[in-house]
């Protein structure tokens, strides 16, 4: 009889496990879907932005043609890349992000769109965009890898294993030089 | 990170554990004295505590917020600010944007108030605004966020609560039994138990001496481990500690008092509203750890801007000794990279220098109390109050007549 307690006991509390690893492993791949989606939301605010900008900028920087079109291009084919995955997307949003910067240190050559209030909100709004991304990129992979660390240790791999939770994938700056500040040449 | 916030609080669980076990006591024993019964005296405790608990927790924010004469904004009233604040949630990972509100005062400092994330706001003071650049300003807002997820809010409202509720007490039994003894002694005629009441009354009066003091040193005590906790998960989230440690300095040089701070809301600030210039903060006694410590652990986070490396720089600073986060939150996290420094030259071209802001802020001020900004053809600007009756305004620059 004792043992039949015990059996049952046992039972219960390895379900009671099965079950907590199972919402803990929801609930860090949800987290990731969020974080993601917030990733999405700035991106897309950024792909918003920028033909404002273009348009603002350009009455008064009419000899910077070579950067705007480079701009204009690398928004255009990040705007393609949406929804192709994360090593696809981000390798498009990296190279916006450097035309961009190029973009905003040809602009201190410029005082008169310095001066320009539109110019200025324009300005804040994509600064504070770029930090937006980054920062959720940030929390997006710190999300991915507790997730990814929830998949692949014991014992919680296997239930991942036989619930088909799959690891994430980062979302990485491509190259290392983009994420230095952009350097000013005098020459 | 997630970790490192349970198993803090399970700390200070304890810690305001502990507390309700002093409030309790006390009214056992005061209920002892006075009614002749325990079981009273815990009761009364209890209703009094729950009555403050229910003012608080429908009104908290609002009487807060109040009392600072605090003014919410939106978006186009500040963007920078707002921009600002919603890197911060994002980088926290916190789900709804928090409430912004602005204090019309020179002093500089913040605070965060709201029972659940989902229900917060900040509040800055204007001249927080004025004085601080983009990175200063995003430590502190990352300080103030942190103190929004990491439930401190809760937490200090409800060792608050008990603080205040124990202080209650005991002065209403301090004057109960100065006068029950002016008018010669009570319940004379109970005879019998004169050594037990004797006792009874002895303990009564060590925990009326006691137990506020020592519920004030734990509300301290775990009011600075939560300033730590936030500078650390602040570091975190910019990934730039320099950008906090420089805002404290500044902080820390000017010494105007918040004028709409008290006793009650002080923790919920980025500094102690009332410090005093030339006063060492007391260690035991404050609710926040002196800023040129904390100054110090920021700026010893060479490594890097994870709870680790915050870890390893207060132990630094401490010269060994037990860190001020949990090391099951140390563990887990992995390696987290600084973000390097912009150079000053850069971040000076790109930013609003210092005469630019204050005047932007001292507009928002002005739009704020409802005055209406007219732009004169020689460039000045006219405020114009909300009552004027007149149509026509003469500017006092160049005396053109204005349009209202």
């Amino acid at each position: 009889m004792n043992a039949v307690y015990i059996i049952i006991g046992i039972v219960v509390i390895l379900l009671i496990m099965m079950a907590s690893t199972y919402n803990g492993l929801v609930r860090l791949r949800n987290r990731v879907r969020n974080a993601w989606a917030q990733i999405d939301v700035q991106l897309k605010r950024r792909h918003d932005l920028i033909p404002n900008l273009v348009e603002t900028a350009k009455g008064y920087m009419t000899h910077e043609r070579g950067t705007f079109e480079a701009v204009t291009k690398a928004r255009n084919l990040a705007q393609k890349a949406v929804g192709t995955g994360v090593g696809a997307q981000s390798k498009a949003e990296g190279e916006l992000s450097s035309a961009l910067a190029r973009l905003l240190v040809v602009v201190e050559n410029y005082p008169d769109l310095k001066a320009n209030q539109n110019f200025l909100a324009l300005q804040e709004e994509l600064t504070s965009t770029e930090n937006k991304i980054g920062f959720s990129r940030q929390y997006y992979n710190d999300s991915v890898l507790r997730y990814n660390n929830k998949t692949q240790m014991f014992p919680s791999n296997m239930m991942a294993g036989m619930m088909g939770f799959k690891a994430s994938e980062f979302f990485e700056v491509t190259a290392a030089e983009e994420r230095e500040a952009p350097k000013v040449s005098f020459s | 990170m997630w970790e490192q916030i349970r198993s803090n609080q399970i700390r200070s669980v304890i810690l305001v554990a502990g507390m309700a076990a002093l409030l309790l006591l006390m009214g056992y024993f005061l209920g002892l004295y006075f009614l002749d019964s325990g079981t009273g005296g815990v009761i009364i405790a209890l209703i009094i505590w729950a009555v403050m608990n229910l003012v608080a927790f429908f009104q908290g924010d609002n009487i807060l917020l109040a009392l600072s004469k605090a003014r919410k904004i939106k978006r186009d009233d500040y963007p920078r600010l707002y921009n600002i604040v919603e890197e911060m949630r994002i980088a926290s990972g916190l789900e709804r944007m928090p409430d912004i509100y602005i204090i019309d005062d020179p002093a500089l400092n913040a605070f965060a108030t709201g029972r659940d994330p989902n229900r917060a706001a900040i509040a800055v003071t204007s001249g927080l605004l004025q004085k601080l650049n983009r990175d200063e300003l995003q430590g502190v807002i990352g300080h103030e966020i942190a103190h929004v997820n990491n439930r401190d809010v809760l937490l200090m409202s409800l060792c608050g609560i008990l603080l205040g509720t124990i202080v209650i007490l005991s002065w209403y039994a301090t004057h109960m039994l100065f006068f029950s003894s002016m008018s010669g002694g009570r319940r004379s005629s109970s005879s019998g138990g004169g050594q037990a009441q004797l006792i009874i009354l002895a303990v009564g009066i060590i925990l009326m001496i006691l137990a506020p003091i020592a519920a004030q040193l734990i509300y301290f005590a775990i009011s600075r481990k939560r300033e730590y906790l936030a500078d650390s998960s602040s570091a975190l989230y910019t990934r730039y500690p320099e950008g906090l440690a420089s805002a404290l300095e500044k902080l820390a040089a000017s010494t105007a008092p918040v004028k709409s701070a008290n006793q009650s809301s002080a923790p919920m600030y980025i500094i102690n509203p009332f410090r005093k210039k030339g006063r060492a903060a007391s260690d035991l006694s404050s609710t926040h750890p002196p800023i040129s410590e904390r100054i110090r652990i920021l700026r010893s986070m060479a490594g890097g801007a994870s709870l680790a490396d915050y870890d390893s720089a207060f132990r630094q600073v401490h010269k060994g000794g037990r860190g001020v986060i949990s090391p099951s939150a140390v563990a887990g996290a992995g390696a987290v990279s600084l973000r390097p420094a912009v150079p000053e030259a850069a971040r000076r071209e790109a930013e609003l220098g210092k005469v630019e802001r204050t005047r932007e802020v001292s507009d928002l001020m002005w739009h704020l109390n409802n005055y209406k900004t007219i732009t004169c053809a020689c460039g000045t600007k006219l405020k114009i109050p909300p009552k004027l009756k007149s149509a026509n305004v003469k500017c006092p620059h160049c005396g053109r007549v204005n349009r209202v």
